[in-house]
């Protein structure tokens, strides 16, 4: 027993890693999951008996590792993967959240909703295939969304004869590609998911293969970020004034943490209004701390008692972004209903959200081969395009590029609340690297 | 090609925060969009261990001013004795207002009829969706987490429902980031789950970190139960035993605490948060696997009922 109590004392100090599965419908991503699962011991016996139960029940001999992942009735029926759906495992070094993704063309917006928040994206080609449409979009959705850490999984090794030189010759190419992306740091890993080689334990097939498992790998990526390279930012989600007799002057602002550490003593400047400040205290959750960083839910007091509200941003005095009206930015749209120039729509961006106006479509984008297609009049669902949006007030707005957190926004339908469109403020990442295409080409399916 | 990056090691780092310090600020930003964008937000509090770490929360999020939310109590009629005497001091000692929604009122009216396999956990449905209606709660906070049943995985964190408190979940919102949409229109209403990505390892780790308290039949300890469907229940007026079923006395805990007429008890020597943290790493069985009957009753049981307004 002292084991069972030495893991569990070891788990509650572990990191967490949010990462996404990107695949197509063949590429076998429901078997790594369920390999994943399986071998780092997260699936218990009733799940996997209801799994078996079902498996039986409709004619299957072996137990299908796809239903414990397909939750809803219409995957199940269909056989498919239609939504995002989040897993949890764990391991003694660390804790996992999996963004599952479904890998279909028409569920791009799935993928960007589960890469939003990875930390690490899994991209996965079958060996036979080697580097497809399909996975250019997978890469390109990860650059876009600045996910910091992609791992190329070369899955079927086996159905390839462990040969190095198909998986060297898929890694160049993806490398390449990537790179060319901006995305920062790729890792590959040749695996078979079916037969479990290198997914938790290493393959006995592949000696030629010095690198980690995909799981060690997952647990030894770096999760954390230079702070000292952040430009530190709060958004201020509330005002907490107890106005009680035991906290007759408590003001404090409470937020998370977006990027970035901040200091008691540090001078700062509020947004939109730029008023300044000191930092007089940090709560950090009912302890008072000196520093605080991101992520943390804590509660900023300031020197001076100035009007801040919720949408306000609290940034370094010497190191504020600028405000805006006019928002440029890359956009995935997520709606089956489009938008179109000159829509009317709301911006919700970190803890504001404003009135604003479609200016502008100036481009849409191919993922196939990054080609922008210039003024397309709308977008439609799944569709990544850049976007000219003017605001009603002021936003302090970042570059995604800068902050994932404070470069982020949605645009949502004013009139049902529909989140219509996922954007990421700033230039865009494909502007330099992506060939000009014509603008009547018929054929964009994406 | 045939090694990959090198890999640093991230956990050693002085800025990367541990696994539960991520997930209660996740939890407590939640909490905090929740009170800055709605009028009238509730917690679902049941003084089960996931309500109970809930309030937990929000009394942090909002400390030192006191919890902005109301509670609301959706009561079987079969609840555990030691679980409402817990909910009461809860309430009182944090000074919260409590709505109850009573299921065996609705049963006592002839709104709701009894089931013949005598389970009220899905009658909890109406008078749920109808106290929500009634108190126009235009947010409810539930301690619902993805990791407890597979329709629950696709569950998002802010779950727009429609007027009559339904769930379509191939018409959810895709949600970005941490930018939660709440908007909804006059009778529709936003479910909130802020400890979606919590396990129920986590969640007892939490309590165990925080030293919060619990109902003790949590604990193992000796009750009076019987068999049934391979689980034990606890014998009461609820509606067992049955001829046949036979009350012994054995040593339990429970791992989940809901109706009394569905929610079974485990065998076990855990009389403390270490033993349970234990036991529970050691388990092979899920908690709702191991203890609730209304899951099993289909293989879309959560989802259908879901569906149709439960949590």
């Amino acid at each position: 027993m002292t084991t069972l109590t030495q893991h569990a004392e070891q788990l509650s100090t572990t990191t967490l890693l949010r990462f996404a599965t990107a695949g197509s419908v063949d590429d076998g991503k429901s078997t790594l999951v369920g390999r994943l699962l399986h071998d780092s011991k997260s699936v218990l016996t009733d799940q996997l008996e209801a799994v078996e139960h079902a498996s039986r029940s409709r004619g299957q001999e072996a137990p299908d590792l796809a239903l414990l992942t397909d939750g809803l009735r219409a995957e199940r029926e269909q056989g498919i993967t239609i939504d995002v759906a989040y897993r949890y495992f764990a391991t003694p070094r660390r804790r996992f959240i999996l963004a599952d993704t479904p890998g279909h063309v028409q569920y791009t917006r799935n993928m960007v909703t589960g890469a939003s928040t990875a930390e690490l994206a899994v991209v996965l080609v079958d060996a036979r295939n080697g580097v497809v449409e399909q996975t250019r979009r997978h890469a390109a959705v990860a650059a876009l969304l600045r996910v910091p850490h992609v791992v190329l999984a070369v899955n079927k090794m086996d159905l390839v004869d462990y040969a190095e030189p198909v998986f060297a010759a898929i890694a160049e190419e993806f490398t390449a590609y990537a790179a060319s992306l901006g995305v920062p740091e790729i890792t590959a890993i040749p695996i078979s998911a079916l037969a479990g080689d290198n997914v938790v334990e290493p393959s006995a097939h592949m000696d030629w293969y010095g690198g980690p498992t995909v799981l060690e790998h997952l647990e030894t990526v770096p999760v954390s970020h230079d702070l000292t390279a952040c430009h530190a930012r709060f958004p201020v989600q509330y005002v907490i004034r107890p106005q009680t007799a035991e906290h007759p002057d408590y003001r404090g602002y409470a937020g998370q943490i977006a990027a970035g550490a901040f200091r008691v003593g540090e001078a700062v400047t509020v947004l939109p209004s730029g008023r300044t400040s000191t930092i007089a205290g940090i709560d950090a959750l009912g302890e008072s701390v000196d520093i605080a960083w991101a992520p943390q839910s804590v509660t900023i007091r300031l020197a001076d008692d100035i009007d801040i509200s919720r949408g306000d941003l609290i940034a370094p005095a010497d190191d504020a972004p600028a405000v805006t009206q006019d928002v440029e930015a890359t956009v995935c749209h997520v709606a089956d209903q489009p938008l179109a120039v000159g829509q009317r729509v709301l911006l919700k961006h970190t803890t504001r959200t404003v009135k604003a106006i479609v200016k502008d479509i100036p481009s849409r984008l191919t993922l196939d081969d990054l080609s922008q297609h210039p003024a397309p009049g709308q977008l439609a669902a799944n569709d990544i395009g850049r976007v000219v949006v003017r605001t009603a007030e002021p936003l302090a707005l970042d570059a995604y590029a800068d902050s994932r957190r404070t470069g982020s926004f949605l645009l949502i339908d004013p009139a049902d609340g529909t989140t219509l469109t996922a954007g990421m403020a700033g230039a865009s990442f494909a502007a330099a690297a992506g060939p000009e295409a014509a603008a009547d080409d018929a054929e964009w399916d994406f | 090609m045939t090694t990959a990056a090198t890999v640093s090691e991230g956990i050693g780092n002085p800025y990367a925060l541990s696994h539960l310090d991520s997930l209660e600020s996740e939890a407590v930003h939640i909490f905090r969009e929740v009170a800055g964008e709605f009028e009238r937000p509730v917690i679902l509090f049941s003084g089960g261990k996931d309500s109970i770490v809930m309030l937990h929360l929000a009394l942090k999020a909002f400390a030192p001013a006191p919890v902005p939310f109301t509670l609301l109590h959706v009561d079987t009629g079969h609840n555990f004795p030691e679980v409402l005497e817990y909910r009461d001091r809860a309430v009182a000692r944090h000074g919260l207002r409590l709505h109850v929604a009573s299921v065996q009122e609705y049963i006592d009216a002839g709104k709701l009829r009894e089931r013949p396999d005598g389970t009220r956990n899905p009658l909890q449905t109406v008078p749920l969706t109808e106290a929500i209606q009634q108190h126009r709660f235009d947010a409810v906070f539930g301690g619902g987490r993805r990791d407890e049943e597979k329709a629950r995985a696709k569950e998002r964190v802010f779950s727009l429902r429609d007027e009559f408190s339904q769930w379509d979940p191939r018409r959810q919102r895709p949600e970005l980031w941490q930018l939660y949409n709440g908007r909804h229109a006059p009778g529709e209403h936003v479910r909130v789950f802020p400890i979606s990505n919590w396990t129920e390892l986590d969640v007892w780790q939490y309590i165990a970190r925080e030293g919060i308290e619990l109902p003790e039949i949590y604990f193992a300890h000796e009750r009076e139960v019987f068999s049934r469907s391979g689980m034990w229940l606890t014998a009461g007026d609820w509606g067992g035993p049955k001829e046949g079923e036979r009350i012994e006395t054995r040593q339990v805990r429970y791992r989940t605490v809901g109706d009394m007429s569905c929610t079974g008890a485990v065998d076990s020597d855990a009389t403390t948060l270490d033993d349970v943290i234990t036991e529970i790493a050691a388990s092979r069985l899920t908690e709702r696997g191991a203890t609730r009957a209304d899951d099993k009753m289909s293989e879309a049981a959560m989802e259908d009922r879901k569906r149709e307004g439960y949590f």
